[in-house]
């Protein structure tokens, strides 16, 4: 870095504060500007009701990035897990409710191969995320005109490849571009154990299992390796928010200032580049640097302008596909409802709606014409559990992410949200029967409400669908994968870019290297 | 256009066809951009002299044209051009080239500002697309009106006679790149003076159901000032002579472009005169400024070559050593008395009074020969006669 310099940070998500909290550590005046009263983004704990608190919008913590959470000291700021390794759950109607912790499953109707399929597979997977993680973890290179520390990339993830040895690398050569329903095909028997995976696959993305690439959504969920297992699903204590107040109090003690309630209308421009931007309500803050924690449609078609960049990039970043297909369903329960065939103890776990591969296809099959799931595939969790602070003695709050409710509904969220929220407790009632006299209150967010609430195009988790054409060197565009817009010293730290969403917070690391190596 | 049935016509008719076809003796034709034109007439050197000393007609009809209109026409045609577009007042037209990101020209062509917030944009290439691309983010409506305007050049010395003789009240004053409408018929005619030869000349822009009326008139108005229609292959002539390049011809447009280092940047086809690196921003800005940093690596240069035989497709070359580039269109310029060439050389070769050598290639009853001439590089343009520019416009 030649010289500190004044920096914005549009949004304070996760990734925005990772980047301001390296970017502050690196010597330079940071201002993160948030347009909600607090910052996290999707990663925030909110009120819904006297007493009770849900995670607005992600509800588990299985990707954060060990690297950042080291460097950024989140522990010593108070990031710590109510628990680190949830088991898993998977209901049933005909059958009893199939159980899986680490490797082990037991239940349902899984059968001795499938118990003893399952560490191979386990194994095997976690050798593929941890090469995955490879190709996460660094800045992607550019293959044309690339520089030295990009070659080396490329060497080092062909290298990485390569060292797997012939068979590894063969077989995940065959699979990271297949479907889930495929390789499940391949290795199981059992319903609900395959029901599982494939929803493990799906979550968040606008994907079916039988969708190609699924089981390279697959392995990205389960890419960080955290308490010795690859894809151990934890929850932080005092809420998903937690993990935005500790980057938030960490990027502040190394000198970053956090103002919320600041709503980026523009990013300024000069011929020469950014110049500063302009909040609602038409205060101008002036800077020399700008980091847009915005998804890349809000970032250059809303803030910059269309018309202040050029064209093929535009369309590019017009073309970017990130229409949600999740909803987030938060209830508050005046007591822990009945599922049949658990225990209270079981609760704690991942309860997991996907007693098949074809019903999970089935619930996609309607996504695909502009209708909600007819039944629709869950993963449910109750915070409560593991954080009596979450919901008065005796209560308890329950999350649900439902597949798949598709951000263009055909009649519209207006019309539907109401219609889905039944069906989606209908549904829940079916595993739950007593769960309806229990609710005391009820929210649903669509993508629609995603896309409002968080301000992320399309209500999609990831700023940007996770596929094959949309991720490495091709996240979010090309022209911008290296985290520098095509306008001077306009940055992107956001999910949109390399190596893309959920609670991962790399994507904020690498752009704050790029900021610092301060090639514009 | 939105029948069912517009398969069964792969090539058009241009609404002046039924007077080109009375007049076409050659029966030679071609399609240009899905309409039928003739190559010539009955002489291609007739109809080359009748630009140079009387007037000729040509159908210009296929020229794609685009309505551009809304709010924010002006700031849609300024990010798209590499022209400053602010200045061009409504009753002007103005030649401008487009470009992509890496600032590789797509197409070039003339625009027409009509009145406010109403434009027109002429292009070799069909353009909808990237057109309908460009305009995301701006308030204008893109509509392309090939098959609405019948289009009509009239060129040469008496073209404003002509015009004047038809009942164009004060033609003459128009400046170069003016624009004017008339009435005519019943309806209204447009006139601007522009055109495709370095001579003077109108371009003559009506609706196709008056496009036979205007034609009949115009050969009345100019049977006693030599008046003759022309085909591609004369207008071809007086291009190359006048120093113009043509798309497909001399550059290719970069989106037909496979190979790396086949398309052109504006400055390496001369056309840097059109590119405003003040504007804050245009599509393929940031790259040339780049190649301002860097360098071009080609040069567009027009060529006087030693002797007679035209230099088509001919190697340049720097001192018989190093080929250095190709020539792209060639001709015995019958009013320069020169053999004249334009050729894409790679830089830094090609700087005006720089001599260069050409290998031409001909043929003589099936017999192919190689033949070396030196060749100089010509400041300006081959034919530049003062009546090209003169306002009030001369009378022949």
């Amino acid at each position: 870095m030649t010289s500190p310099k004044h920096v914005l940070i549009v949004g304070g998500g996760h990734n925005g504060l990772v980047c301001a909290a390296y970017l502050a550590k690196g010597g330079h005046k940071v201002t993160v500007l948030e347009a909600a009263d607090q910052v996290g983004g999707a990663a925030v704990t909110s009120e819904l009701g006297e007493g009770f608190a849900v995670p607005a919008c992600a509800h588990l913590l299985y990707q954060l990035d060990p690297k950042l959470m080291r460097d950024l000291q989140l522990e010593k700021h108070g990031l710590a897990l109510a628990a680190a390794d949830l088991d898993t759950v998977v209901l049933s109607q005909s059958a009893r409710p199939l159980k899986i912790a680490g490797s082990v499953v037991v239940g349902g109707d899984v059968t001795d191969a499938d118990k003893a399929a399952l560490p191979e597979f386990d194994r095997q997977m976690s050798e593929f995320a941890q090469v995955l993680w490879g190709f996460l973890a660094k800045k992607p290179p550019r293959l044309a005109n690339s520089s030295w520390s990009d070659k080396l990339t490329l060497l080092e993830w062909g290298l990485s490849v390569r060292r797997m040895g012939r068979d590894s690398m063969r077989e995940f050569l065959r699979v990271v571009g297949m479907n889930m329903y495929d390789m499940l095909e391949e290795r199981f028997e059992s319903n609900l154990l395959k029901g599982a995976k494939a929803l493990d696959a799906v979550l968040g993305t606008h994907l079916g299992p039988r969708s190609p690439n699924s089981v390279l959504t697959y392995l990205y969920r389960h890419a960080v390796r955290s308490g010795g297992r690859h894809g151990a699903v934890g929850v932080p204590k005092g809420g998903m928010g937690s993990v935005g107040t500790a980057l938030a109090k960490s990027a502040e003690s190394f000198g970053a200032s956090i103002r919320t309630g600041a709503l980026v209308r523009r990013i300024l421009l000069t011929d020469a580049g950014v110049s500063g931007v302009e909040l609602d309500g038409g205060e101008v803050i002036p800077a020399e640097i700008v980091v847009s924690n915005a998804d890349p449609k809000t970032t250059f078609l809303e803030l910059v302008g269309a018309a202040n960049l050029e064209v093929e990039f535009v369309r590019r970043i017009d073309n970017i596909r990130m229409r949600g297909n999740a909803a987030k369903l938060n209830l508050t329960l005046d007591g822990l409802p009945s599922f049949q065939g658990l225990e209270r103890h079981d609760l704690a776990g991942r309860l997991l709606i996907a007693p098949s591969v074809p019903y999970v296809e089935r619930a996609f099959d309607h996504a695909k014409y502009g209708e909600y799931s007819e039944a629709p595939a869950m993963e449910i969790v109750l915070p409560s559990m593991h954080d009596a602070t979450l919901a008065p003695s005796g209560k308890h709050v329950l999350s649900a992410i439902v597949q798949y409710a598709p951000y263009r509904l055909k009649e519209g969220w207006d019309e539907g949200r109401a219609p889905f929220t039944t069906r989606v407790i209908d549904t829940l009632a079916n595993f739950a029967p007593d769960i309806e006299d229990r609710i005391v209150a009820t929210q649903m967010l669509t993508p629609a409400d995603i896309e409002r609430e968080f301000r992320i195009t399309g209500g999609h988790w990831h700023h940007g669908e996770l596929a094959l054409d949309q991720f490495l060197m091709l996240r979010p565009v090309p022209g911008a994968a290296q985290y520098a817009a095509p306008v001077n010293r306009l940055y992107l730290c956001g999910a949109g870019s390399h190596p893309g969403g959920g609670i991962m917070g790399v994507a904020g690391r690498l752009a704050a290297a790029e900021v610092l190596a301060g090639r514009t | 256009m939105n029948d069912q049935d517009h398969y069964k016509t792969a090539v058009f008719k241009t609404p002046f066809h039924s007077r080109t076809a009375a007049r076409c003796q050659t029966n030679e034709w071609h399609r240009w951009k899905d309409y039928t034109v003739a190559d010539r007439y009955f002489d291609t050197e007739l109809e080359y002299f009748a630009i140079r000393n009387s007037a000729a007609v040509f159908d210009l009809t296929p020229m794609t044209k685009h309505r551009i209109t809304g709010p924010d026409a002006l700031p849609f045609l300024d990010r798209l051009l590499t022209r400053d577009l602010t200045k061009l007042r409504p009753g002007r037209v103005a030649y401008c080239v487009w470009c992509d990101d890496a600032g590789q020209v797509i197409d070039d062509g003339t625009v027409f500002h009509l009145q406010e917030n109403v434009y027109r944009l002429c292009s070799q290439e069909r353009q909808l697309d990237w057109l309908h691309a460009s305009a995301l983010g701006f308030d204008v409506e893109i509509y392309e009106e090939t098959h609405d305007v019948a289009g009509l050049a009239l060129q040469g010395p008496t073209s404003c006679a002509v015009l004047k003789r038809l009942g164009l009240e004060d033609i003459e004053l128009l400046k170069p790149f003016d624009l004017a409408h008339f009435p005519f018929e019943g309806g209204e005619l447009m006139v601007s003076r522009t055109g495709f030869t370095g001579d003077l000349g109108y371009e003559l822009w009506i609706d196709p159901t008056r496009a036979e009326a205007l034609w009949d008139s115009l050969f009345e108005a100019g049977r006693l000032h030599g008046i003759t229609p022309m085909g591609t292959h004369a207008l071809d002539m007086a291009r190359i002579e006048a120093g113009f390049i043509q798309c497909g011809v001399d550059f290719l447009p970069a989106h037909q472009t496979v190979r790396p280092g086949r398309s052109r940047s504006p400055y390496e086809l001369g056309l840097g005169w059109l590119v405003n690196l003040q504007k804050p921003n245009f599509t393929g800005r940031r790259a040339l400024l780049r190649e301002r940093e860097r360098g071009a690596r080609f040069r567009l240069v027009r060529l006087n070559i030693e002797g007679n035989k035209p230099a088509n497709d001919a190697f340049i070359y720097n001192w018989r050593r190093k080929a250095i580039g190709t020539v792209t269109s060639a001709m015995w310029s019958p009013t320069c008395k020169a053999n004249i060439a334009l050729a894409s050389v790679e830089m830094p070769y090609g700087k005006p009074g720089d001599r260069l050598w050409a290998e031409i290639y001909y043929n003589r009853e099936l017999k192919w020969t190689r033949a070396w001439a030196r060749a100089s590089v010509v400041k300006g343009t081959f034919f530049n006669p003062p009546r090209r520019n003169a306002t009030p416009a001369l009378d022949f």
